[in-house]
């Protein structure tokens, strides 16, 4: 019981993290065509700008900071290379934020070395947040939650309330009719592509610290991310928020679990003595494949996702 | 008594809340050369896309030579018999002249999937790929890529990849969409020559396309069929002046 | 009307050249650098070649290519481990064969899902597979071997003729000739029906449908058969380096045979093979004098994607073109023109990357280049950095301009004598 509250609640941090990135993947994913495969690249810039920053000024300037730097920076990437790289295709854009990606892990090898730094998550924040039977949840996950729903409040009322939202959510469905009603479509494409880097910087800004920075994080986490968007439905944001909550909690459950199928054949009065490797794969274990057997089944079952409007 | 080339049983189909198509019945017999008209937007693209499957049907059934096709995938109408064009040049792009031609004859051939097969040495299939060529007239353009050739040659091809595999029912979106007068001319000679022997399906804006090589004419008016005859009697049929020719006369 | 000959005069110059440049290699040093340098670009040519039946002929981009040649070459290394230990008499030789019918039986098995989409999706599947792969591969310590990897002994017993695949030169031949084979079988390949088929769908999967094919199908059956090759590839590295590591079926790998693949040029079939050549020497040479190497890479592979994207295969072709119509001497003038700030900017880039990187690493931000030292510690270097950039960039883009037109008007030269 204590076991599943505090893994609920870790597991609906660490999915509230996921949505934070794949959010921002679905919207220029859909929008664009373009599958970033240098979004996590941005995450993990997220998280170096920030130990930087915090080194020199302090946590919560790092906060805002990192993220509008990061921003701007996928901007100028969108404005610049993408955008040019647009000119031969799908293959060739995504080839480009594919070398993109590349590139990001070598610059942070360079600047900031091999091995992970030193971000820490702030004083004001460590420590224990409340005590559940024995089981303690610290404040900074508190803190992580915080962040992630406002984040989702403040995205929502963005896309419903304001001008540009409503161009935005028509983009998803209908970029050619956008188009065609007099939008400066490329500006709202740099534009959202800015705002899904910010907002991948910002989940490296929180996740970093609580997490480990390093230069493997980028490659870690990306993969993770596209199972995101292809299990929720390509171009459903509720879709990518479902995937991203199913797929931290299960994750975090599994991790927490030692029992495999040797386990279940004792509880049932089965002694296994000479078993397979697989019998003995214990769920801690699976929990790394778990994202990608999900994709699988999925794929198998409903190709559209849980909540996908387009097959492409 | 054959069962007709084509038969539509009360075919619908909605997009959402939209019905597009509303119960049209159809019966095209063997060899007949029919056209549906109807002004823009009266379904007449969609129901070409159900009948090739292209889209699923809402509701109804489609018949091709007496079997049911309603259910089964473009591929597999195809490989029964029924080829289509599309309205919007629909070929390969970065194949040659020669290959896309090829390249749709493979399947009737028996080629299938095989890749223990040297291409260059299926000298039927070459042959037949020469053929259809020739009578497209695009002999000069063979191995030309398919992307460069100009928009009249590009229809000519888009009709001989449909008619390459031997299709006895051939569906064609608006052969003459775009073309000049004297193009126009062309392409109804060449419809006219390679359709020899096969049922004709088309969707047509130019009536004098239409009044010149249909058999017969359908009228498609909001989804629904008004009316179906010969040209003689679709000419004089008050409805479909009303409805249709009414409006195009004052173009004229 | 005859079908043509198989073998025309100038195929088998063509082939017999490729044959005989592959078998005289080893003769022009005696090396083990330059042995072992062959060997590497042999096995990444079919590797490269593989990589792109799929997306030069299919149009499908993989990122979980690696997993048909690690899973390849581990399959490889059990069947060498279980030679060695007398439970099958499989001949050294023919160990290739068991990766790539591995490769095959799990083309079949991952490519019944990868192969339900396309486009955009299949590349975010194909990664997905991938990753679950390699995870998967090290939860099985016994297959994989785990963090140390597989190894085992080629030599087994006396061998034929003195043949032992004891010395890298014997080695290098059954690369050699497996590579050569491949090569072949792949060329062939694409000149059959379903090669044909592959490319009609990757111009146009919905008109394929309309033709009477099956799309899926065709798609099932490339990925299949490159997985095959792949395998192959695999198999050839177990052999080469006696040991294999879960690295090899790793997100790197599938990374580094893109890259051969695009920057070498995917719209040609020789493109792959110029790209596993012009990556593996760069890797092998690059990578001994700069630690930053990767990124060196990384660099290469944007500004083919932006500048070049027919790669280096499609640059040779239109040039070769132009010097055959005569008018490639008057593009000469332009492209030295060129070179002056393409040298700026680069010597810029790399000033900047290597002595950040020795700030980074040493702490002293000192480099001697012929005779000079730069330091990144003092302002000066900056200004000058920066200046030599933005100079050299400002340039680029003036003869750009230049460079484009001489080139439109040799073109137009060329249609001009064409017609």
């Amino acid at each position: 019981m204590e076991f599943a509250l505090i893994s609920l609640l870790n597991g609906v941090t660490y999915g509230l993290l996921l949505f934070m990135l794949s959010s921002g993947l679905t919207l220029i994913f859909s929008m664009m065509g373009i599958l970033n495969f240098a979004h996590a690249s941005f995450y993990m810039l997220g998280a170096y700008f920030a130990y930087q920053i915090s080194a020199k000024i302090g946590f919560w300037p790092a906060l805002l900071i990192s993220p509008v730097l990061v921003g701007i920076l996928g901007a100028v990437i969108e404005r610049y290379g993408i955008r040019k790289a647009h000119r031969y295709g799908h293959v060739a854009e995504l080839l480009f934020t594919f070398g993109l990606a590349f590139l990001a892990i070598e610059v942070v090898q360079l600047v900031w070395g091999k091995a992970a730094v030193d971000y820490r998550i702030p004083a004001s924040l460590s420590g224990t947040w409340f005590t559940l039977f024995s089981s303690s949840f610290p404040v900074y996950k508190g803190f992580m939650m915080a962040v992630s729903v406002g984040m989702l409040v403040g995205l929502y009322a963005l896309l419903t309330f304001t001008r540009i939202g409503l161009i935005v959510q028509a983009a998803l469905s209908r970029p050619d009719m956008v188009q065609a009603l007099g939008h400066d479509v490329p500006r709202i494409f740099t534009l959202v592509f800015g705002g899904g880097s910010a907002l991948a910087a910002i989940a490296g800004v929180i996740g970093g610290n609580a997490f480990v920075t390093e230069p493997a994080m980028a490659d870690a986490l990306g993969p993770i991310v596209f199972v995101v968007v292809v299990v929720g439905g390509l171009g459903s944001l509720a879709g990518a928020f479902i995937a991203s909550l199913l797929i931290g909690i299960l994750q975090t459950f599994m991790v927490g679990t030692n029992y495999s199928l040797i386990d279940f054949a004792r509880s049932v009065g089965i002694q296994l003595h000479s078993a397979p490797a697989l019998a003995r794969l214990s769920l801690t274990q699976l929990a790394a494949i778990m994202p990608y057997m999900l994709m699988v089944a999925i794929l198998i079952f409903r190709p559209r996702g849980i909540m996908g409007a387009r097959e492409t | 008594m054959t069962a007709p080339a084509l038969r539509l049983v009360d075919v619908s189909k909605s997009f959402g809340r939209t019905e597009i198509v509303r119960d049209v019945n159809l019966e095209v017999s063997r060899g007949e050369r029919h056209a549906i008209i109807g002004p823009n937007g009266a379904g007449k693209s969609t129901l070409f896309n159900l009948i090739s499957a292209r889209f699923p049907v809402s509701s109804g059934r489609i018949e091709l030579n007496g079997d049911d096709i309603t259910s089964l995938r473009a591929f597999e109408i195809n490989r029964r018999g029924l080829s289509r064009s599309f309205q919007i040049t629909n070929i390969f792009h970065n194949l040659t002249v020669f290959d896309n031609v090829r390249c749709a004859l493979l399947w009737s051939l028996g080629y299938r999937y095989s890749f223990w097969r040297r291409l260059s040495a299926l000298a039927d299939a070459g042959e037949r790929a020469d053929e259809v060529i020739q009578r497209i007239g695009l002999r000069r353009r063979r191995d030309t890529l398919a992307s460069t050739l100009s928009y009249a040659e590009q229809r000519a091809l888009e009709i001989g990849v449909t008619l390459a595999g031997g299709a006895d029912v051939v569906l064609l979106d608006e052969p003459t969409a775009g073309m000049s007068r004297s193009e126009t001319e062309e392409a109804v000679a060449l419809i006219r020559r390679v359709s020899e022997g096969k049922t004709l399906v088309m969707v047509e804006h130019d009536m004098g396309v239409v009044f010149g090589l249909a058999d017969r004419i359908s009228v498609l008016v909001y989804g629904r069929i008004i009316a179906t005859g010969t040209p003689a009697e679709i000419r004089a049929n008050p409805a479909v002046q009303e409805a249709y020719l009414g409006t195009s006369r004052a173009h004229a | 009307m005859k079908p043509p000959p198989l073998l025309t005069a100038r195929r088998l110059l063509m082939w017999g050249g490729y044959l005989a440049l592959i078998l005289l290699a080893p003769l022009l040093s005696r090396s083990g650098y330059w042995l072992s340098l062959l060997s590497q670009v042999a096995i990444m040519t079919v590797f490269a070649l593989s990589f792109n039946m799929l997306l030069g002929q299919t149009g499908l981009l993989s990122f979980g290519h690696a997993v048909y040649y690690g899973l390849g070459a581990m399959i490889t290394m059990h069947a060498l481990i279980a030679v060695n230990q007398q439970v099958v008499p499989i001949p050294v030789t023919l160990l290739p064969l068991v990766g790539g019918l591995g490769g095959l039986v799990f083309g079949v098995l991952l490519g019944y899902v990868t192969t339900r989409r396309a486009g955009t999706t299949f590349a975010m599947i194909s990664l997905g597979i991938g990753e679950m792969v390699a995870a998967s591969s090290l939860m099985f310590p016994a297959f994989s071997g785990g963090e140390g990897g597989l190894s085992s002994n080629r030599v087994i017993g006396k061998g034929w003729f003195g043949i032992t695949y004891g010395p890298q030169i014997q080695i290098y031949y059954l690369i050699a000739l497996w590579g050569f084979a491949c090569v072949v079988a792949m060329y062939a390949l694409a000149h059959t029906p379903l090669g044909r088929i592959a490319n009609a769908v990757r111009d146009n999967p919905e008109r394929a449908e309309f033709i009477g094919y099956n799309p899926q199908v065709v798609r099932f059956l490339m990925v299949v058969l490159a997985g095959f090759f792949a395998g192959v590839a695999g198999g050839l590295t177990a052999l080469n380096y006696e040991i294999v590591t879960s690295e090899s079926l790793h997100a790197y790998t599938s990374g580094l045979v893109i890259m051969m693949a695009f920057v070498g040029g995917v719209g040609y079939f020789f493109g792959p093979i110029l790209g596993a050549l012009l990556i593996t020497v760069l890797q092998m040479a690059v990578s001994s004098l700069t630690a930053a190497w990767l990124f060196y890479f990384g660099l290469l592979f944007l500004v083919v994607v932006l500048y070049a994207p027919g790669g280096v295969a499609s640059v040779v072709v239109e040039h070769r073109r132009l010097w055959h119509a005569g008018v490639l001497g008057r593009l000469a003038p332009a492209y030295l023109l060129a070179a002056l700030p393409v040298l700026l900017v680069g010597a810029g880039v790399v000033a900047v990357v290597e002595t950040v990187y020795r700030l980074m690493k040493e702490d002293s931000a000192r480099l001697r280049v012929l005779g000079f030292t730069l330091d990144a510690s003092r302002g000066l270097f900056w200004v000058a950095v920066v200046a030599a950039i933005a100079l050299g960039m400002l340039l680029l883009r003036k003869v750009a301009r230049t460079v484009s037109d001489e080139r439109h008007r040799a073109y137009a030269t060329l249609r001009q004598e064409r017609t």
